[in-house]
């Protein structure tokens, strides 16, 4: 049974915003179910006694003090935008989506 | 005929959850060190983090940490030795990055409980609220809609967005399902943030304002008929920025549930949002394409594991319990619940308090700081507090003990110093607002009030002593107010042989 259907790839790519043609969906689910499966021979190795980890590094509590340091001026901040209005990013209209 | 609220809690029984987000009052944000200052210029406090560029790379305040530990603490959770980050993943303006950094499955504190007392037909009546989970997370920016007619987004045409409000740490803290509420559940859940906003203010984590959004609550509510043991599709009332709005929303949203069920539809189970005005709900984004979020572990944070030491010396440093505190000054000061409730809401609490150590009675600590100070605070609309301070007050209290101010002298030097005018001392020696005390200046005063109005003397030897008032008004009248009322009628009487 493949690791992930064509619906599913569907349904992520419209999760990610992703216009995705059929063969382009065809070509994915096939290519992602390869990817999946060769991901699933790590879990084989890796049985109940080794913890699932999420850094390649097994560090903890990186933490910093409560200090604020200046900020981007609002220029720079707005400076990569495709669209502003006057100190704010300004984004197309939203639809679909609750307030 | 739809149905009334009591008609409502007669048929159907209710089962209520609550998620409250509060944000915490940490100077820096939560993954950035950009300031969480309210209210500044729009995009004045942004960075590569909190903007999401490519490259950035968040770190954990620690203050925001410890913050959420106490919090658990405080609502008897357990802190978890080990507990990560993750991505919730979503396309909306709000969040730059597309995801917010939250917690899903290891959440830093589960299974807490916060008891809650409301008044029922039968007495007071503690409820205990189950608390499922408090975990951290960041709030999101803030959009304008343009166009269209309302500010909402329906109609609008582009919108805006500060991003000065991403990135501020923000306490997830969701309540398991109250059962057995009944027609109490929009009291439950009134005493239920009211008491959560106690504690956080009484930790110092957060400004708890709701109407400024650093505290805001979703209800969670569904219906049953009474006896059934079904649990009934619920919604989520989003928006609801204030106490009494709490209960409002739970209160409407139970009728507007009861009558449709009444009718023979179903619930759809959406997010709805409250309407201020009306109290009603409108509904929002239907949750029946259920979301998905796809939550993965953060892989750019690396895990929380709180060595016991430091929750065990954080427990230590636990405030007493609001209820309790609360409870302990009730008793000490003698004032009935109505009036404490009076000064918790004015957030009085703690400035009677200090007064009140600093030596004046509870009495007119109270009165002081809830009538005239209060009053002036309203007329200039700033906090008591911000106006005059404890020791001040107690002060001004102490002078009116001792009798050298009578209370409307006392209510001219609040005022002096309020305007600015110096200490209590400093406005009394400017103003000249000193009690006539000195008896033979008074008696001259007496003796022509007496001289002025013979006939009701007169009474007042014949034992009419309320007589008396008329002349003790004459002598406050010649001195300007300044005389202590009690000592002129001690004075008066004696003259007249009636002491
Ligand atoms: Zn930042």
């Amino acid at each position: 049974m493949a690791a992930i259907s064509r619906d599913e790839v569907a349904h992520l790519a419209r999760l990610s915003r992703i216009e995705m043609n059929d063969a382009e969906l065809d070509h994915l689910a096939s290519e992602l179910d390869l990817i999946l499966g060769a991901v699933a021979r790590v879990q084989e190795v890796a049985q109940g006694d080794i913890p699932p980890t999420s850094h390649a590094i097994p560090l903890h509590n990186v933490f910093r003090a409560d200090v604020v340091k200046p900020s981007l001026t609002p220029e720079e901040s707005l400076s990569g935008a495709p669209a502003t209005e006057g100190p704010r990013f300004k984004v197309p209209q939203i639809l679909g989506e609750a307030e | 005929m739809p149905m009334n609220y009591e008609q409502a809690t007669a048929a159907y029984e209710p089962t209520l959850g609550l998620e409250v987000h509060v944000e915490l009052n940490t100077k820096s944000k939560m993954f950035c060190s950009c300031a969480t200052e309210f209210g500044a210029e729009p995009n004045t406090q942004t960075c590569p983090v909190c903007l999401g560029l490519p490259g950035s790379l968040p770190v954990v305040n620690a203050m925001a940490i410890e913050s959420t530990i106490l919090i658990g603490l405080a609502l008897n959770c357990s802190i978890a030795p080990f507990s990560r980050f993750a991505r919730k993943n979503y396309f909306y303006p709000d969040m730059p990055k597309n995801f917010q950094t939250s917690q899903y499955d290891e959440p830093i504190c589960v299974d807490g409980y916060l008891d809650v007392e409301i008044e029922t037909d039968e007495g007071p009546k503690t409820f205990r609220v189950d608390i499922e989970r408090v975990h951290m997370e960041e709030d999101t920016g803030k959009s304008l809609h343009v166009g269209g007619s309302t500010g909402r987004i329906h109609g609008a045409e582009y919108s805006l967005l500060d991003y000065n409000r991403a990135g501020i740490p923000l306490v997830e803290i969701v309540t398991r399902i109250v059962p057995g509420t009944g027609k109490y559940a929009p009291l439950v859940a009134r005493a239920y943030v009211t008491e959560l906003r106690d504690i956080l203010r009484s930790l110092g984590v957060s400004d708890v304002k709701m109407e400024q959004g650093s505290l805001r609550c979703d209800v969670n509510l569904s219906l049953a008929p009474i006896g059934s043991d079904k649990l009934g599709t619920r919604s989520e009332t989003k928006n609801v920025n204030s106490l009494r709005s709490v209960e409002r929303a739970v209160s409407g949203e139970f009728v507007r549930q009861a009558n449709r069920l009444e009718s023979g539809e179903r619930i759809v189970q959406e997010t709805r949002h409250f309407l201020e005005e009306s109290g009603e709900t409108r509904p929002g984004r239907s949750k029946e394409t259920a979301e998905d979020y796809r939550y993965f572990p953060e892989p750019d944070l690396v895990p929380v594991t709180p060595d016991a030491d430091w929750i065990e010396e954080l427990r230590k440093s636990l405030p007493e319990k609001p209820s309790l505190r609360r409870k302990r000054l009730q008793e000490e000061w003698n004032v009935p619940a109505k009036e404490m409730e009076s000064m918790v809401n004015a957030e009085l609490l703690d400035v009677v308090e200090e007064t009140v150590k600093l030596g004046a009675d509870a009495t007119r600590a109270r009165s002081w700081w809830l009538g005239e100070v209060s009053r002036l605070a309203n007329e200039k609309e700033v906090a008591p507090t911000t106006l005059i301070n404890a020791n001040q007050v107690a002060e001004v209290i102490a002078l009116i003990v001792t009798g050298e101010l009578t209370d409307k002298l006392a209510r001219q030097v609040v005022e002096g110093v309020i305007n600015g005018e110096g200490t209590p001392r400093e406005v009394i020696d400017k103003r000249g607002l000193k009690v006539v005390s000195d008896d033979s200046a008074l008696m001259i005063a007496i003796e022509a009030a007496i001289a002025a109005q013979p006939d009701t003397a007169e009474r007042v030897r014949g034992g009419n002593l309320p007589a008396a008032g008329a002349l003790i008004g004459a002598v406050m009248k010649a001195t300007g107010g300044q005389a202590d009322a009690a000592k002129v009628r001690e004075l008066l009487l004696k003259h007249l042989g009636q002491s």
